[in-house]
């Protein structure tokens, strides 16, 4: 055991993703100044594009809320052992899932619609993770490698579908006609005009309330029941696990069912949320952010929640920066995101370790106190 | 390498002052040691005196953080093990360092190529090797795959590693562990004759058999330090061993006789097989009574920890029957889980393997496996204040600190670890305790507290198999004794009849003549 | 006569295909069997491509951009191994990482420098492409009848990665099977602390192969804007990268079965393009998503033991510390 790397719980969940954070916009601002740009100014539009608007906070919480589920689905794998790198497929065919529901159900009531699309989404989600977990654990195949394999045959399945035969007739971009009415996902500033609050349109929607209710949902599962205790087990130590009288291979397909599930529900908020009918490539990368929010969530719903709203911000600040500085475009966000997996992910040694040893170093300056 | 005949040789290894850390842990203290040539030289010490720490250092693999080494009398510095390769110094590490599925020559020839292309240099080490073979007697199929060997093949390809990379002096860490009492013989001749041929051997172990039977000294390690240095053979087994644990032996535990009664665990002709069908379990039946604490003794690798993981449920089983509570199990019949709710416990081998979750708390290795009893869970729910208290007074009932139920279990150190294991598999007041290496990596007064603990629970009517491979430990606690060898109970000892030597020609695997 | 013409068309499309998967995948062969996972081969092609077509297009030599593809293909190599080798970093993570950041900064610094869009300009002077290379009387055995056309479209017509890429083959083969450095690293994918306790250092080798595979995944990107295509569009490796893994498994890691796997995935591609809308006797049009998809299908059959059965290299994945 190497003594020098433990930190404390609260440094493990706050300060290093914080610092993993700063390192990943240093890095950023850097490119901006290349750019010829100011990281200042940049920054300063990103905050005002993101929450200095009514309509902007809207627009950050509705990105906010793919990566909610996203970020939950790759926790959920996470803590079974497990990197789903496939919850952009399960994304886009939960939400084929749930897109079909609200075509065909148009005729029913909401509240009625809303249900059967949610199943529905966790389902189509949740099944095209199954394969990829019942190929691991049935046939020991790896779930990076084959959930990476059904990223492209999610997609070759929906170009296929959408082009061949969900295609509205009369229509020349590959999308199915407009859901009915009662078939979406009430907008926030609809429901808020119910109760007498104005507020700006934007498409932030009631499938932001669905992730919050996901999140604690996944909170009491993985922290507060047996079978989450018991996929957790089986994440840190597979033996301990058969030790305790819990199959592996069993825990390997249930949390990338359920992993699949959350990422299946994109759709809601995408499509019955925003869209409004099946449109080609909806998930657009949010199942790759979910790998950094969750890194930088620390597999946390909590965590999970901030570091979504922080992306859902840089998504929409990002789109904001492009009228006011031509020379950067929301590429540059997806850059963002590439280095804060880095920083948070792959080099949270780096890191890791001087802390670490800062901490301990003031520990024994602050000598014994027990 | 050529030394003047007209001096006296210099020890063919010195280490003046060693000192190592590893963050809290005082691994080696300003040790100071020297070694004939040609010589077989034994270290001796318990698990975790500083053995394997010190040879590593030597071998290059750790740094010491103070000391020197000497080879031959001249300083050398070893940073690394090219340094000792160099410096004529070859290690067979305890797990060996093979490639599975490279052949045996592609092993030998690995890092000492000779040049950047393999043809000429396989070519060589062929020829060399049958050289080797010729001289020494070392022969091996080269061209077959190690993962194709046996177990002794595999130490003999790297005795022959260390041979071909010119090493002079030989270190062995623990290199019985895996053998078979007959393949240890073997592997002793082999000593010996290099010993013939003038090279120097470093036998490391915790076997005080082994080091009477092949060493010319002794050296012995106690935490980290070394305690007694002397020739074999002017000491006893009795004497290394009292100096090992730093006083007179007496693992005597204080206990009545056993008052055995009736059979709470029942074993017909059980057999294991492995992944690769080969049987490590041999049709063994035994039984095991209310009252009485029976020891599995056994050289490590001769069937009992798969033994024991049959008869907990979390390895498989061939075929044959076990009995628990009235309910007979045919094969594989029942999971773990099932088992303990008929009543058994096991603390496992290996705890941080199998036994717990290294990065949980405390309080969740406490139900580890009793997660799903009505005592840790309200409705769907996990019952959060019952499972910190629960780990709380467990941790006061077996004395384990710091008694904080939300500390990770790793900080713990391997005493108190065990005592957690302990505590919660005697929680739930099991009829059977299934207990492997009890005091495996547990300091001394934990060992003492362990070994009271499981007598009581002797006392209060539980049945409890013991596994462990100290000898010293089976004749301390159990009733009675069943001795395994090539995964068959070879015999079975009272322990009023049993002796060291009784126990010891059985794990060879020599049967007592019936009369 | 008129099919035998596609045949060969569809097989020349081929080895065009082919050329970038199999310098890829030969770049991940030596990175995956040192015993680290290469799942960034898509962001460094794609790093290579943006940079290699950035430069050409600024000098006007087509070799100081295949320089700089490398180059840049290299760094993210050096930053992949900074953080798993050196610092025991997770791989898969350090890998999606790359393939993110690169997907987005070729288009950002694209945007900038050239601003057209995030692309870089056309590549249309003489000598800022790799141009194909005609051998002598291509054009006259083109009349030939059957080899003519093999001649003229098989052998010659190609540009010299594609020529290089071929020659890789036996090289790496060669090196992998023959030369100590392959010995060393078929062995650090297999047991690292055997290699450790032989003198040999770990780190270093895992260095040196996640190097090389930046120098292929270099030259591939390169290929794909300078050679294939005439300037760097956003996301144009369209998950070769990945393909190019799969081959890497589908040819259980070895030099000449990975050959095998980018051809038939390569034929697949070429056969998806040419069939694209044809309707075939008996099966009719068959959707081209659905050719395309086969070598994603094919990989995870062979993962799942349907067909045959492919074993890592035992260490992979796992960061490598002498202390366990």
């Amino acid at each position: 055991m190497s003594a020098p790397r433990s930190l404390p719980r609260w440094a493990d969940v706050t300060l290093l993703p914080l610092i993993g954070l700063a390192a990943a916009l240093v890095i950023s601002a850097g490119i901006i100044a290349l750019l010829g740009e100011s990281p200042w100014q940049a920054m300063k539009l990103m905050v005002s594009g993101s929450f200095g608007t009514q309509d902007a906070i809207g627009y950050s919480f509705y990105y906010a809320t793919n990566f909610m589920f996203t970020g939950l689905a790759v926790a959920v794998a996470y803590h079974a052992g497990l990197f789903n790198i496939g919850a952009e497929g399960q994304a886009y065919i939960g939400g084929l899932f749930s897109g079909l529901v609200c075509l065909g159900l148009g005729k029913w009531p909401f509240w009625a619609v809303m249900p059967v699309a949610v199943l529905a989404g966790a389902a189509g989600g949740g099944l095209w993770a199954f394969v990829p977990a019942w190929l691991q654990a049935k046939r020991g195949s790896h779930v990076v490698i084959t959930t990476i394999m059904f990223n492209f045959l999610a997609s070759a399945t929906m170009t296929y579908l959408l082009v061949n035969i969900l295609i509205a007739p009369g229509q020349q971009s590959p999308e199915t006609r407009e859901f009915a009415d009662h078939a979406t996902m009430p907008a926030i500033h609809e429901l808020l005009a119910k109760v007498g609050i104005t507020y700006a349109s934007s498409p932030w929607n009631l499938a932001f309330v669905l992730a919050l209710l996901a999140g604690a949902a996944v909170w009491v599962f993985l922290w507060r029941t047996r079978w989450g205790y018991e996929l957790r087990v089986a994440g840190e130590n597979p033996s301990a696990a058969v030790y305790a009288g819990v199959s592996p291979a069993r825990v390997t397909i249930i949390a990338m069912v359920l992993s699949g599930a959350l990422a299946g529900c994109l759709g809601l908020n995408e499509l019955m949320g925003s869209q409004h009918r099946i449109v080609i490539d909806f998930p657009a990368g949010a199942g790759f952010v979910g790998i950094a929010v969750a890194l930088m969530g620390r597999n946390h719903p909590v965590g999970i929640f901030f570091a979504a709203v922080l992306f859902g911000a840089l998504y929409q600040g990002g789109s904001q920066l492009t009228f006011d500085m031509p020379k950067i475009n929301r590429d540059m966000v997806v850059v963002i995101q590439g280095l804060v997996i880095l920083a948070c992910g792959a080099m949270e040694n780096v890191f890791r370790r001087p802390l670490a040893m800062l901490f301990a170093k003031r520990r024994r300056d602050s000598g014994p106190t027990s | 390498m050529a030394s003047d005949p007209t001096v006296p040789a210099a020890p063919a290894l010195e280490l003046r002052g060693i000192d190592k850390r590893f963050g809290a842990v005082h691994a080696n203290r300003n040790l100071n040691l020297r070694i004939a040539a040609g010589s077989v030289h034994g270290l001796i010490g318990e698990n975790g005196a500083g053995k394997s720490t010190l040879m590593n250092i030597v071998y290059g693999f750790h740094r010491a953080d103070q000391g020197e080494i000497l080879v031959g009398g001249k300083v050398v510095d070893i940073r690394s093990p090219q340094d000792a390769i160099a410096a004529g110094i070859g290690m067979v590490h305890q797990h060996f360092m093979l490639v599975d599925n490279f052949t045996v020559l592609e092993n030998v020839v690995l890092g000492v190529e000779g040049g950047r292309t393999l043809t000429h240099g396989m070519e060589r080490a062929r020829r060399e090797l049958e050289r080797l073979a010729r001289d020494h007697g070392l022969e091996v199929p080269l061209d077959a795959p190690i993962d194709s060997l046996p177990v002794g093949l595999q130490q003999r390809v790297e005795i022959l590693k260390a041979l071909y990379r010119g090493a002079e002096i030989l270190i062995l860490d623990e290199p019985t562990a895996v053998l078979t009492p007959r393949e240890a013989d073997l592997l002793f001749q082999m000593l010996r004759q290099l010993r013939g041929q003038g090279k120097t051997v470093v036998l490391v172990t915790h076997k005080l058999r082994e080091i009477m039977a092949i060493t010319d000294r002794v050296t012995v390690m106690r935490q980290g330090a070394i305690v007694a240095e002397t020739e074999t053979a002017v000491t006893s087994p009795r004497d290394l061993a009292e100096k090992m644990v730093g006083r007179a032996v007496s693992l005597q535990v204080q206990k009545t006789p056993a008052r055995p009664g009736k059979p709470l665990l029942s074993v017909r002709d059980l057999e294991v097989r492995d992944a690769a069908n080969v049987p490590r379990v041999r049709g063994v039946s035994f039984e095991l009574r209310a009252g009485e604490i029976v020891g599995l003794a056994g050289v490590s690798g001769n069937g009992q920890s798969e033994l024991l993981e049959a008869l907990a449920g979390t390895g498989p089983v061939f075929k044959g029957e076990i009995e628990m509570s009235g309910r007979r199990l045919v094969a594989g019949e029942l999971g773990p889980r099932e088992r303990r709710r008929l009543g058994l416990a096991h603390v496992p081998e290996d705890r941080l393997r199998l036994g717990a979750v290294a990065a949980f708390s405390a309080q969740d290795n406490a139900i580890l496996g009793h997660q799903r009893a009505a005592a840790y869970n309200r409705g769907v729910l996990l019952d959060r204040p019952g499972i910190l208290e629960g780990c709380e007074r467990k941790m006061q009932t077996f004395d384990v600190r710091p008694p904080n139920p939300r500390q990770r279990f790793a900080t713990f150190s391997g005493g108190n670890q065990q005592k957690l294991v302990l505590a919660r598999e005697v929680e739930a007041d099991p009829s059977v305790l299934l207990i492997g290496q009890p005091t495996r990596g547990v300091d001394i007064g934990a060992i003492e507290f362990i070994h009271r603990r499981l007598v009581e629970l002797r006392d209060a009517g539980k049945a409890l198999l013991v596994v462990s491979v100290e000898l010293d430990e089976i004749l301390g606690l159990a009733d009675r004794i069943l001795v395994m060898n090539g995964g068959e109970i070879v015999g079975e000892l009272d322990r009023r009849d049993a002796t060291e030597e009784k126990i010891g020609l059985l794990m060879a695997g020599i049967r007592e003549e019936k009369r | 006569m008129e099919t035998y013409t596609l045949v060969i068309l569809t097989l020349a499309a081929t080895l065009r295909v082919a050329t970038p998967l199999l310098l890829a995948a030969i770049g991940a062969m030596f990175s995956e069997r040192s015993g680290v996972i290469d799942l960034a081969l898509e962001g460094k092609m794609l790093g290579a491509a943006f940079a290699s077509a950035a430069v050409s297009a600024i000098s006007g030599s087509a070799w100081l951009g295949l320089l700089a593809g490398i180059g840049a293909s290299v760094l993210l190599a050096l930053v992949n191994a900074f953080a798993t080798v050196t610092h025991r970093g997770n791989q898969v993570v350090a890998s999606m990482a790359i393939n993110i950041a690169v997907s987005g900064l070729g288009p950002t610094l694209g945007l900038a420098w050239f601003n057209i869009g995030g692309q870089t300009p056309q590549l249309d002077a003489p000598g800022q492409r790799f141009a194909e290379i005609v051998w002598p009387g291509a054009a006259a055995a083109r009349h030939v009848p059957i080899v003519g056309l093999i001649y003229a479209e098989i052998l010659s017509g190609h540009n010299l990665i594609v020529y290089g890429a071929a020659a890789l083959v036996p090289v790496a083969a060669w090196v992998l099977y023959r030369s100590r450095f392959g010995l060393r690293l078929r062995a650090v994918g297999e047991n690292p602390l055997a290699v450790d306790t032989a003198g040999i250092s770990v780190n270093g080798l895992r260095y040196q192969a996640m190097i090389i595979s930046g120098v292929l995944c270099g030259v591939a990107g390169t290929y794909l804007s300078t050679a294939a295509s005439a300037s760097f569009v956003r996301d144009m490796t369209a998950g070769k990268g990945y393909l190019a893994l799969a081959a890497v498994i589908f040819g259980k890691w070895k030099p000449y079965p990975t050959l095998g796997a980018c051809l038939l995935f390569a034929f697949t591609d070429a056969l998806a393009s040419r069939l694209q809308g044809v309707a075939l006797p008996v099966v009719g049009v068959i959707p081209v998503q659905f050719i395309l998809a086969l070598p994603y299908v094919l990989t995870v059959l062979l993962l799942a033991g349907f067909v045959g059965r492919a074993v890592a290299p035992r260490a992979i994945g796992v960061p490598y510390s002498k202390d366990k």
